[in-house]
C-alpha cells in the first residue's frame, strides 16, 4: 500500500493561524452542545427528577453498555428556531450499544416542554427511524410524552412525514424483522400510546408510565367517569389486564435493565460480510486537521492531508491518480474496515466526474463502502465545459452516486455548493450518515457568487432603463445577501433543520466515520443497478 | 512394596498422599461421601469407592465400610490420612483383622498413647519429662491442694476426662484453690459426666514444640527435628514452623533425645508427633519442656519437616508399612534452611474464626516462590469445588521454604498476597497480618500470642476506593466485551462532545454503594463515587485489578485482603412486582373449594391460600409475598373471573 507522506509542517504561521480558528470554532459547538445536552431548564430537571424519574442522559446511559460509544443524531437540531431553547428538538437520538449489539435509541426529554414533538421533533424521530430501517438497527424508544406540540399542530400532525409516519415506520420496521422495542416511562398519550402500542415489546414503570387514548381530563369530559391516570392506564393496568405492555418495571433502573434483557434476547448476529484488516490508527495525528483546513474556504489545500488523518495507517491506495485531479478517489482501510475514499481536491471537471462514477462503480461491484469528504464549489463553468459536456458527465457522477447501494457516508468538511453538493452526496442522495465539520458551509451558491449574480441581475435591470447604479450602491446591496448566506449556510442552520445529521469535531472525524460504517454494515450490503448513464 | 494402596481420607491429605504413592508406582484407591463425588481427591485416584452420605458418621468414620471397599478392590494397605479413623485402634484392628496392612502404628501404641494420662504415666517411667502434676485418682481437696503446693503456684485445674477448656481453672494463689476447684468440677461433671479432676504446673508464656519421630519395625526409632506450633487460635494450630524460632542446641538435644526414647518406649512404628509445651518465659531452657501427649499419626503440618530435611514422610510411612527399614538413620538426617507452614481456612476471622462455608468460584494459588525460596501448595479443592459444613473447612496449606527463617517469611507474605479466592469468607489477610506481627516475625510466640493480638490481627480495614472504583467498574460490564477491531467496541465512550456516566450498584457487606462510572476521551474509565470514598478515581482498563467475578459478586484482592461486593442483580426487582398488588384477584370463573387460611393469619410466600375449582381442574391460589390476611373468600363459594379472593392487610411495600 502507498503511505500518504505530509507536506504540513506543524510549525509554520499558517498551521498556528488555522489551527487557532479551528479550536475556537470547534470549542463554541462544544460549549453550545453543553447547553443542549442539560436538556430543560432547572427547574424542568429537578421537577422530573424529584418524581424519581431519572434524567433522559441518564437513561440512555443506564441504557447502553458501559463505555458503549454513542452516535448521536441532530444533537442541534431545532437550534435558535422556536424563539426559545428546545434542546435537542427535545429528543435524543443516536446509535449505541446494548449488549453488544447496535441500537437506534430514542429517547423523551420531559423537561423540554413535556417532551411534546414539535416539528423538528418529528423530523427528527423519522430522521432516527430512517437511519434504524437503512442500516437494520434495532429501534429503543424510551417513551416520556405529551405527544404534539398542540399550537404546531399543523406541522406536526396531518402531512405524510409528520407524526404518523412514525408508527407507520414501526409497523414496516417490525415487518422487515427490524425489534421495536418501547420503554415508557413517563406519559404516553393519545397519538403517542401508539409507540408502545405499535412495538415488539414493551416495558412500563409503575407510578410514572401511563399509556391511554384519552387521558383523565378527557374521559371525565367526554363520560363524566372519574378516574386517575395510574388507575386508567399505569403499568399495572396495562401489564395484568389489558396487555398493551409486556413488563412491568419498579423504577427507571428495573425498567432499563429490563429493556437490556429484551435486547439481549433479540438472537441477532453483525455478519460482517467485508474482508476486514487488523485495525492500524493513521500514521498522522488527527489533532493536526485543526492546522491543515484554510481559514478561508476558497483557498485550497490538498486533501489528502485530510485523508491521512483519517484512514488506517494513512495508507492510500490511489485510483487514477493522474486523471482528473481535482477529484481524489482511493481505497484505504478505517478500523479494518475496507472503503473507496472520494474526496474534493477542486472544482469538478468532466474527467473529476467520470473519475468519480468510474470509481463507485468499482466500489459497487465490489461491495466496498463508500466515504466522501466533501468540499466543493462547484461544477465548472464556462463555454468550453458545457460544450465539452459538463451536465452530461456531472449527471454521470449524480447517477452513480444516487443509485450506489454500497453504504455511503458524507463528510462536509469545507463548502457544499450547488450541483456539487449533489455529485458528492448531499443529504438528498440518501448517505447513511452525513455529518459536517464546524467550519463547513452549505448553500446552493457561495455568497459572493450569489451577491455577484444578483447585483448583475440588478445592474442589468437598472442599465436598461438607463439607470445607473453606483459601487456603494452595489456594495450596499450585497452586504444583506452575503450575511444571509453566511447566517444560513452556518453548520448550526443545517444542523438545526437536520440537513445533516451533526456537527463534529475534525480530530474525530476518523471515529465518527468508523462507528458511522460499521453501524451500517448492520445491514446486507445490496447489489447495486445503475441507471442510463447518459453518454 | 504394595501394588495398590486404600486412602481412608478426603482433602488435601488424600491428594497428598495419592501424589507420593503415584510417584513410587503404587494404585491407589479413594474413598468419597455423597458430597465428595466429585472431589479433586476422588478424580486423583486410580478407583474411587461410594462409602455413604456427607455426614462423617455415615462415610469417613464407617470402618467396615472402608475396609470393605480395600478388599473389594484389592488394596493391600489403608493409609488413614490424619483425623477420621487415623489414631482409633480399633478400625487398626478391623484392618488387620481383615488380612490388610494398617499404614501407621499398631493397635498397641495408638492404645498406650490414646489414654492422656496413662500416656504421661508411661513416659515419666521412661525418663521423659512431664507436666509436673498430679493425676492420681484420690480426689479429696485436701490432697489436691496440698499437691497444688507440692508442684509450685501458678497452676492449672483441669478436667480428667477434658477438652476444650472446659473444666479448667488456672489458680495464681492457694486462698483461691478450692474456690476454683468446685467451679472445675461443677463444669466437668456438667461437660462429661465425670468431675475428676487433675492438677498441673501452669506454664507462664508457653510454646507448642512438637517433634517428629519415626520408628520402623525392626526398633529403629530416629526423630526428624522440631517444629514450632505456638500460633494458634481457639486451641487450633494455623501457622506452624520448623525448626522452632530461638531453639537452643541444648534443648533441641534434650527434645530429641526425649522423643526418640519415647518412641522406643512403645516400640513404634511409623510416623509419630512428640508434642512438648515449653516455658519460654526465661527463653528456652534444657530443662523446661514437658511432654504433652503423642499423636500417632501424621501431622497436618508434616511438610515443614520434609522441606528441612528434604524427606518424603508418605514415602517413609509406605515403605516401613510395606516391612522395610527406616530410609535413613539418624545421622543422615539433617537440617536446612527453615520452613512455614500457613493453614488457609474458610473463617471470618473478625468474627472469632467462625469456620464458614461457600462455593471456591475463583481460586488462585501464587505459580512460584520469590527468588531463592520455594513453595508448595498442599490443597484437596479447585475451583468450583465447595466447602461444606459436613467437613474440616481448610482450603490449602501453602507451605514456604527460605535459607531462614525472615526468607520464608518473606516468601509466605508474597505467596498470601498471590492468593485468590473468592465464594467463601477467607483468612488469608489474618495469616498475612500474623507473619508480619512484630512479636511473631522476631520469632517471639506462644501459644497465646494470637489472643492478645487479635483485634490487631482480624481487623479489616474498610476497602480503599481504588477497591471499590475497581469493583464497580468490573460490575458495570466495562471491558467485559472481547477486545475487537469493531469500532463499536474499541472507540469506547466515544460521544461527540461529552459522555454520561453509567450507574452501578454495589453492596459491601451492610453499606449500600452507587457508582457512577463514565468514560474519558482518553478511553480510560472514571469511576465516582459518594463520600467517604474518594470522589473521583482514574482507572485504566489496561492496570487491571485483580478482581474475580463469580454469580452476584464481585471479589477484589488487595494484598492478602480480599473484599466481596455483592452485585445488585437490577432483574431481581420483578418479584417485587406482585408485591405491589394487596389483592389475589380469581383468573377465571370457579368455585372456592377450600379455604385453607383465616382472617389475620401471617403468610409467607408461596403459601397455598386456597383453591379454586374450574373447568374441572383445581387450582392452588398461593400468597405472592409475606404478608396478613385482611380478607378471604369463603368455603363454597361461586366466584367470577377477577374477584377479589384474598385481601392483604395494608403493609409497608418500600
Amino acid at each position: 500500500m502507498a503511505t500518504l507522506q505530509t507536506q504540513i509542517s506543524p510549525s509554520s504561521e499558517t498551521f498556528h493561524a488555522n489551527a487557532e480558528r479551528m479550536r475556537a470554532l470547534v470549542a463554541d459547538i462544544a460549549e453550545k452542545a453543553v447547553s443542549v445536552e442539560r436538556g430543560g431548564s432547572d427547574e424542568a430537571r429537578e421537577r422530573h427528577q424529584g418524581r424519581g424519574k431519572l434524567l433522559p442522559r441518564e437513561r440512555l446511559a443506564q441504557l447502553l453498555d458501559t463505555g458503549s460509544p454513542f452516535l448521536e443524531i441532530g444533537q442541534f437540531a431545532a437550534w435558535s428556531m422556536y424563539g426559545e431553547d428546545i434542546s435537542a428538538a427535545g429528543l435524543i437520538a443516536g446509535v449505541g450499544r446494548v449488549e453488544g449489539t447496535e441500537v437506534m435509541v430514542v429517547v423523551n426529554d420531559a423537561t423540554v416542554k413535556g417532551g411534546t414533538y414539535y416539528p423538528l421533533t418529528v423530523k427528527k424521530h423519522l430522521r432516527a427511524q430512517e437511519i434504524a430501517l437503512q442500516n437494520n438497527l434495532p429501534c429503543v424508544y424510551l417513551v416520556d410524552s405529551g405527544g404534539a406540540n398542540l399550537p404546531n399542530q399543523d406541522e406536526v400532525f396531518p402531512d405524510r412525514e409528520h407524526f404518523g409516519r412514525i408508527f407507520y415506520n414501526q409497523a414496516n420496521m417490525s415487518a422487515a424483522g427490524i425489534p421495536q422495542i418501547a420503554c415508557v416511562m413517563g406519559s404516553c398519550t393519545a397519538g403517542g400510546a401508539y409507540v408502545p402500542a405499535m412495538s415488539d415489546e414493551t416495558i412500563m414503570v409503575r407510578n410514572q408510565a401511563t399509556i391511554f387514548l384519552g387521558g383523565p381530563p378527557l374521559v371525565k369530559a367526554a363520560t363524566g367517569e372519574d378516574v386517575s391516570a395510574e388507575e386508567l392506564g399505569g403499568a399495572d393496568v396495562h401489564t395484568r389486564l389489558s396487555g398493551v405492555a409486556d413488563h412491568y418495571a419498579m423504577d427507571d433502573e428495573h425498567a432499563l435493565a429490563i429493556c437490556r434483557r429484551i435486547v439481549k434476547n433479540l438472537n441477532r448476529n453483525k455478519a460482517v460480510s467485508l474482508n476486514l484488516q487488523k485495525s492500524n490508527p493513521p500514521l498522522h495525528d488527527p489533532h493536526e486537521l485543526y492546522g491543515i483546513v484554510p481559514t478561508d474556504l476558497r483557498q485550497p489545500y490538498d486533501v489528502r492531508e485530510v485523508i491521512a488523518r483519517v484512514i488506517d495507517g494513512s495508507e492510500f491506495d490511489e485510483f487514477k491518480q493522474n486523471y482528473g485531479t481535482t477529484l481524489v478517489t482511493g481505497f484505504a482501510h478505517l478500523h479494518g474496515m475496507p472503503v473507496g475514499i472520494i474526496a474534493n481536491n477542486g472544482v469538478l471537471f468532466s474527467e473529476s466526474a467520470l473519475k468519480g462514477a468510474h470509481f463507485i462503480e468499482l466500489c459497487c461491484q465490489r461491495k466496498i463502502p463508500l466515504v466522501f469528504l466533501q468540499n466543493i464549489t462547484g461544477f465548472m463553468v464556462g463555454r468550453k465545459y458545457e460544450a465539452g459536456g459538463i451536465a452530461k458527465d456531472g449527471a454521470k457522477l449524480v447517477m452513480a452516486v444516487a443509485t450506489a447501494k454500497v453504504p455511503k457516508v458524507t463528510m462536509i468538511i469545507g463548502g457544499s455548493f450547488g450541483a456539487g453538493n449533489y455529485g458528492m452526496c448531499g443529504r438528498a442522495y440518501s448517505p447513511r450518515f452525513l455529518w459536517m465539520w464546524p467550519n463547513a458551509r452549505i448553500s446552493v451558491m457561495g455568497g459572493e457568487q450569489a451577491a455577484t449574480v444578483l447585483a448583475m441581475v440588478k445592474r442589468e435591470g437598472i442599465e436598461r432603463k438607463g439607470g445607473e447604479w453606483s459601487a456603494e450602491e452595489e456594495a450596499k446591496f450585497r452586504k444583506p445577501i452575503l450575511m444571509k448566506y453566511e447566517h444560513e449556510g452556518h453548520p448550526l442552520y443545517s444542523s438545526a433543520r437536520l440537513w445533516d445529521d451533526g456537527i463534529i469535531d475534525p480530530a474525530k472525524t476518523r471515529e465518527v466515520l468508523a462507528l458511522s460504517l460499521s453501524a451500517a454494515l448492520n445491514a446486507e450490503i445490496e447489489e447495486t443497478r445503475f441507471g442510463v448513464f447518459r453518454m | 512394596m504394595f501394588a495398590k494402596i486404600l486412602i481412608a481420607n478426603r482433602g488435601e491429605i488424600a491428594c497428598r498422599v495419592i501424589r507420593t504413592a503415584r510417584k513410587m508406582g503404587v494404585c491407589c484407591v479413594a474413598v468419597y461421601s455423597d458430597a465428595d463425588a466429585k472431589a479433586m481427591h476422588v478424580t486423583m485416584a486410580d478407583e474411587a469407592v461410594h462409602i455413604g452420605a456427607s455426614p462423617v458418621g455415615e462415610s469417613y468414620l464407617r470402618g467396615d465400610k472402608i475396609v470393605a471397599a480395600a478388599l473389594a478392590t484389592g488394596a493391600q494397605a489403608i493409609h488413614p490420612g490424619y483425623g477420621f479413623l487415623s489414631e482409633n485402634p480399633d478400625f487398626v484392628d478391623q484392618v488387620t483383622a481383615a488380612g490388610l496392612t494398617f499404614i501407621g502404628p499398631s493397635a498397641a501404641s495408638i492404645r498406650a498413647m490414646g489414654l492422656k494420662d496413662a500416656a504421661k504415666r508411661l513416659m515419666e517411667k521412661a525418663g521423659v519429662p512431664v507436666v509436673p502434676g498430679y493425676h492420681g485418682e484420690a480426689q479429696e481437696i485436701v490432697l489436691l491442694a496440698s499437691k497444688a503446693r507440692e508442684i509450685g503456684y501458678p497452676v492449672l485445674i483441669k478436667a480428667r476426662a477434658g477438652g476444650g477448656g472446659k473444666g479448667m481453672r488456672r489458680v495464681e494463689h492457694p486462698d483461691d484453690f478450692s474456690e476454683a476447684l468446685s467451679g472445675a468440677r461443677r463444669e466437668a461433671k456438667a461437660a462429661f459426666g465425670d468431675d475428676r479432676v487433675l492438677v498441673e504446673k501452669y506454664v507462664d508464656k508457653p510454646r507448642h514444640i512438637e517433634v517428629q519421630v519415626f520408628g520402623d519395625n525392626f526398633g529403629n526409632a530416629v526423630h526428624l527435628y522440631e517444629r514450632d506450633c505456638s500460633a494458634q487460635r481457639r486451641h487450633q494450630k494455623v501457622i506452624e514452623e520448623a525448626p522452632a524460632p530461638g531453639m537452643t542446641p541444648a534443648l533441641r538435644k534434650a527434645m530429641t533425645e526425649a522423643a526418640v526414647k519415647a518412641a522406643k518406649a512403645i516400640s513404634y512404628s511409623g510416623a509419630g508427633t512428640i508434642e512438648f509445651i515449653v516455658d519460654a518465659s526465661q527463653g528456652l531452657k534444657a530443662d523446661r519442656f514437658w511432654f504433652m501427649e503423642m499423636n500417632t499419626r501424621l501431622q497436618v503440618e508434616h511438610p515443614v519437616t520434609e522441606m528441612v530435611t528434604g524427606t518424603d514422610l508418605v514415602e517413609w510411612q509406605l515403605r516401613v508399612a510395606a516391612g522395610e527399614k527406616l530410609p535413613k538413620t539418624q545421622s543422615e538426617i539433617t537440617l536446612s534452611g527453615h520452613a512455614i507452614e500457613a493453614r488457609i481456612y474458610a473463617e471470618d476471622a473478625a468474627k472469632g474464626f467462625l469456620p464458614a462455608t461457600g462455593t471456591l468460584h475463583h481460586l488462585k494459588f501464587p505459580d512460584a516462590a520469590p527468588e531463592g525460596a520455594t513453595i508448595r501448595i498442599e490443597t484437596g479443592v479447585r475451583a468450583g469445588d465447595a466447602i461444606s459444613p459436613f467437613y474440616d473447612p481448610m482450603i490449602a496449606k501453602l507451605v514456604v521454604h527460605g535459607s531462614d527463617r525472615q526468607a520464608a517469611l518473606d516468601a509466605l507474605g508474597s505467596a498470601l498476597s498471590q492468593t485468590e479466592i473468592a465464594g467463601s469468607t477467607v483468612n488469608t489477610a489474618f495469616l498475612a497480618a500474623l507473619a508480619t506481627d512484630t512479636d511473631f516475625s522476631a520469632g517471639d510466640v506462644d501459644t497465646g500470642l494470637i489472643g492478645r493480638h487479635q483485634e490487631a490481627l482480624t481487623v479489616v480495614p474498610p476497602p480503599s476506593g481504588e477497591t471499590v472504583a475497581a469493583a464497580a467498574l468490573a460490575a458495570s460490564g466495562a471491558g467485559v466485551q472481547a477486545p475487537s477491531d469493531d469500532p463499536w467496541s474499541s472507540l469506547s465512550g466515544y460521544a461527540h462532545f461529552h459522555t454520561v456516566a453509567r450507574r452501578t450498584r454495589l453492596r459491601h457487606g451492610e453499606e449500600d454503594i452507587l457508582a457512577r462510572v463514565s468514560v474519558r476521551q482518553d478511553g480510560r474509565f472514571e469511576v465516582a463515587l459518594d463520600a467517604p470514598y474518594e470522589a473521583v478515581n482514574s482507572h485504566d482498563l489496561r492496570a487491571v485489578p485483580r478482581l474475580a467475578r463469580w454469580p452476584g459478586h464481585i471479589t477484589v484482592f488487595e494484598g492478602a485482603t480480599s473484599y466481596n461486593f455483592a452485585v445488585p442483580d437490577p432483574l431481581a426487582k420483578t418479584d417485587e412486582a406482585a408485591a405491589a398488588s394487596d389483592t389475589l384477584r380469581a383468573p377465571m370463573p370457579g368455585l372456592v373449594k377450600l379455604v385453607r387460611v383465616g382472617k389475620g393469619d401471617a403468610v409467607t410466600k408461596g403459601q397455598p391460600l386456597l383453591i379454586l375449582e374450574a373447568m374441572k381442574m383445581e387450582h392452588t391460589i398461593a400468597a405472592p409475598h409475606d404478608g396478613v390476611i385482611a380478607e378471604i373468600a369463603v368455603e363454597g363459594a361461586q366466584v367470577s373471573d377477577g374477584t377479589v379472593l384474598v385481601r392483604f392487610a395494608e403493609q409497608d411495600q418500600g
